[in-house]
């Protein structure tokens, strides 16, 4: 059967399973759009590509299967490359298609012409520039193989408009053929062994859970491993809901804005137990000083990840769920033989400094709104299994505070690259993968205005995401460290409350807007938004522009001087 | 020889884009190629190339770690400097005009190099051979006045086990 390449990209599309990818045409791309008309593969017309790029990530969260995402050459090319960028450093698995100049004339400055490739080398797992119409079956496979497998990633194809014109006789590859990739699933059976004794001999243990337990589909085993040892679990911000909130083994986040419990459980603790977490320089602060007295064991599917910061004195290479299910029988089989340690002393410390230093804020009845009242209003009226999508800045740290995460997989915001105008585009992706969810986006007051438009892909599409704004009139995380670390000089900050006019912009976009501004009209008006269906909402809440996130551990600081919210009042951290 | 050298044999796939992959890497994560040698290897598929980086033990853990994530890199070993034969080729364009000449071409003959072209006032030498004995000749050349120089950057094997190494040993001349 002969196809032209544009043809044979579809169905190879098609064929690896993509059911929906978020794009917009142009000229270096229009011969692949033309098969996408008689395709099954549904195409969402965004805004602007840095969407596209973005709902791919979303979907990616919520679904488990990776984003695609299909935009022109040139500017097109380098809007996507934020999206890029954002889904490397949270191993999102994405692949993106791009259109590119024809071949024959890469290399002239042709109009819209961008060395793409060479533009995302440093942001993509592998990237490929397609040069002949009898390589694209082979390239698609090797590139959601390489997107899905390992440590997942993003990846791109780059098609040359004369690559999409040629034809080329049909065929589909059994398999993929890439020498140089080989991930190790399986965890080394002696270094599991080791951890094993050192979980069994630790008097003073956390699990210091990370995003690799959702990338690996492992937190049924997580549960089970804890279940069986009593260890408490710290979920970083890239793994909440990898661990269920309510469970009382669950410490929350550590961190910058981690709460005071978890963060010094890691500092006193005699063993950190890393499971697809990367330590962070904002989960660990001052290197130097973190976790100083622990024995660490790293379970991560990244060799490259084993030593980058913290030696492993037990350093696992593997998937998660494989290594954690292996961890399970030798740590039983190390139970059977010496017997369950005894946790109680290290758990009444930790319920002490549970009860000593918990999260907190003051919403004074009839004061300035709390974001942080916004957030708990919001979980307590939205169902469990609500998917919450997030902005960066304070309102992302509160909502990873303040929200209870009861299911993995219910959390989808940016955290390595920490990627403003993420929230918006985010929910919409992983709306499009879980129709039957509900789907809240908390977003800031700035970052909703740097990808807002993409409202109007979602009302045109029947998406009907729900947008919190927490509305601060700032840049408010940039004024909390000008507040803090600038004596209170504030630079380039000040965004207005009501310029632009939110709930009139709403509107606009075709979604419901709405305004609340005292605390009493916080539930009805999430309840309000709760009951519409047919098209996305946006509630703009004015909150307390004077409100900051604690606690707080400064840049560079150590994690032992937590700065805890000075209305505490208390002892301890400073 | 600098210890802070080390010399890594990375086979990778021969294909376009590979070495920019490479290079790009370093670049990215902040180390220093010293010197970079690249060729397909008898086998057509694959390149092999020699790369000596600047780095101490842990940082070049980590890049080594991140190189064997590129997905068309396919083997990487370092090759300890006690543990290869390491050569380099270099090409010098030395001045020597008629009272000198007989000086350059006895050290040319010492250090077993070759004169590849002759002109008026200057004569371009081939050296070969580890990288010291090239720094021998280049610091016994220069007095004369070198034109220009261009080395090729190192290349290494293993030294075979358990057999007499096949190659000629070279001994370094130092003045
Ligand atoms: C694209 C981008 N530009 C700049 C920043 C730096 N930055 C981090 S948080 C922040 C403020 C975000 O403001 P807003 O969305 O209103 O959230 P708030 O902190 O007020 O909750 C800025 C500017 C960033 N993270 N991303
Ligand atoms: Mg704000």
């Amino acid at each position: 059967m002969k196809l032209t390449g544009a043809q044979a990209l579809i169905k190879s599309l098609e064929l690896e399973g993509v059911e929906v990818m978020f794009g917009l045409p142009g000229g270096a791309i229009l011969p692949v759009y033309d098969p996408l008309i008689d395709s099954s593969i549904r195409h969402i017309l965004v805004r602007h590509e840095q969407g596209a790029g973005h709902m791919a990530s979303g979907y990616a969260h919520a679904t488990g299967r990776p984003g695609v995402a299909m935009v022109t050459s040139g500017p097109a090319a380098t809007n996507i490359v934020t999206p890029l960028a954002d889904a490397y450093m949270d191993s999102v698995p994405m692949v993106v298609v791009t259109g590119q100049v024809p071949y024959s004339v890469i290399g002239t400055d042709a109009f819209q012409e961008c060395d793409t490739v060479g533009i995302t080398m440093p942001v993509t797992k592998h990237n490929w520039l397609i040069t002949d119409a009898r390589d694209i079956p082979q390239i698609v496979r090797e590139a959601f193989h390489v997107a899905t497998t390992g440590r997942p990633g993003p990846v791109l194809v780059d098609i040359p408009k004369d690559i999409a014109n040629q034809t080329m006789e049909w065929y589909w590859p059994d398999g993929v053929d890439l020498p140089g990739y080989k991930p190790t699933v399986k965890g080394h059976p002696k270094q599991i062994k080791d951890a094993a004794r050192l979980i069994n001999e630790a008097r003073r243990p956390v699990i210091y859970a990370g995003g690799g337990i959702l990338k690996a589909r492992a937190a049924e085993a997580l549960r089970a491993f804890v279940e069986l040892t009593g260890i408490p679990v710290v979920t970083t911000l890239m793994a909440r809901g990898a661990f269920p909130d309510e469970h009382e083994l669950c410490l929350g986040m550590p961190g910058m804005h981690g709460n005071y419990t978890a963060i010094t459980s890691m500092q006193k603790t005699d063993l950190l137990i890393a499971l697809g977490s990367r330590f962070d320089d904002r989960v660990t602060g001052k290197v130097g000083a973190f976790a100083p007295d622990a024995k660490v064991i790293h379970v991560d599917i990244d060799p490259a990840e084993q030593g980058k910061v913290r030696r492993p004195d037990v350093p696992i290479v593997g998937d998660c769920r494989n290594v954690i299910e292996e961890l399970v029988k030798a740590v039983r089989a190390e139970q059977s033989k010496h017997g369950k340690p005894e946790l109680g002393e290290w758990i009444g410390q930790i319920r002490q400094w549970q009860v000593d230093f918990p999260l907190h804020y003051d919403q004074e009845e009839g004061g300035a709104l709390k974001p942080q009242f916004v957030i708990e209003k919001l979980r307590e009226l939205t169902p469990d299994d609500t998917i919450l999508a997030s902005g960066v800045g304070q309102h992302q740290m509160w909502a990873s505070q303040y929200w209870k995460f009861h299911h993995p997989y219910t959390w989808i915001n940016s955290g390595g690259l920490g990627t403003m105008g993420y929230a918006v585009p985010a929910a919409i992706g992983a709306k499009v993968g879980r129709p039957d969810r509900m789907v809240w986006a908390v977003d800031g007051d700035g970052c909703f205005q740097m990808t807002a438009q993409e409202l109007v892909t979602a009302t045109a599409e029947r998406i009907p995401v729900k947008i919190a704004i927490l509305n601060n009139a700032y840049l408010g995380m940039v004024r909390q460290w000008q507040e803090l670390f600038y004596e209170e000089r504030y630079s380039e900050v000040y965004l207005s409350p009501d310029l632009p006019d939110y709930v009139k912009w709403a509107e606009a976009m075709g979604c419901v807007g709405m305004r609340v501004d005292s605390p009493d009209d916080v539930g009805p008006t999430i309840e309000k938004a709760n009951e519409i269906n047919d098209r996305p909402v946006v509630i703009d809440f004015r909150t307390d522009y004077r409100e900051k996130v604690y606690p707080m551990v400064a840049a560079g600081s150590s994690n032992d001087d937590v700065i805890l919210d000075p209305s505490m009042d208390r002892p301890g951290g400073r | 020889m600098n210890p802070r050298h080390h010399i890594l044999a990375v086979l990778v796939e021969n294909k376009a884009g590979v070495l920019t992959r490479v290079a790009a890497l370093f670049s990215r994560r902040g180390f220093n190629i010293v010197s970079l040698a690249v060729s397909p290897t008898e086998d057509e598929r694959f390149s092999r190339m020699t790369i000596v980086v600047d780095a101490e033990e842990s940082p070049l853990e980590q890049i080594v770690k991140q190189l064997n994530k590129l997905i068309p890199v396919i083997k990487i070993s370092e090759i300890a400097h006690d543990q290869g034969v390491e050569r380099e080729l270099m090409l010098v364009t030395v001045k020597a005009s008629a009272d000198a000449r007989s000086q350059v071409t006895d050290l040319t003959a010492i250090f077993e190099a070759k004169i590849v072209d002759v002109g008026y006032e200057s004569l371009t030498i081939m050296v070969a051979g580890d990288p010291e004995k090239l720094d021998a000749f280049s610091d016994l050349v220069r007095p004369f006045g070198i034109v220009e120089a261009q080395r090729t950057g190192r290349i290494a094997l293993p030294k075979l086990a358990r057999q007499p190494v096949k190659l000629r040993s070279v001994k370094t001349a130092r003045a």
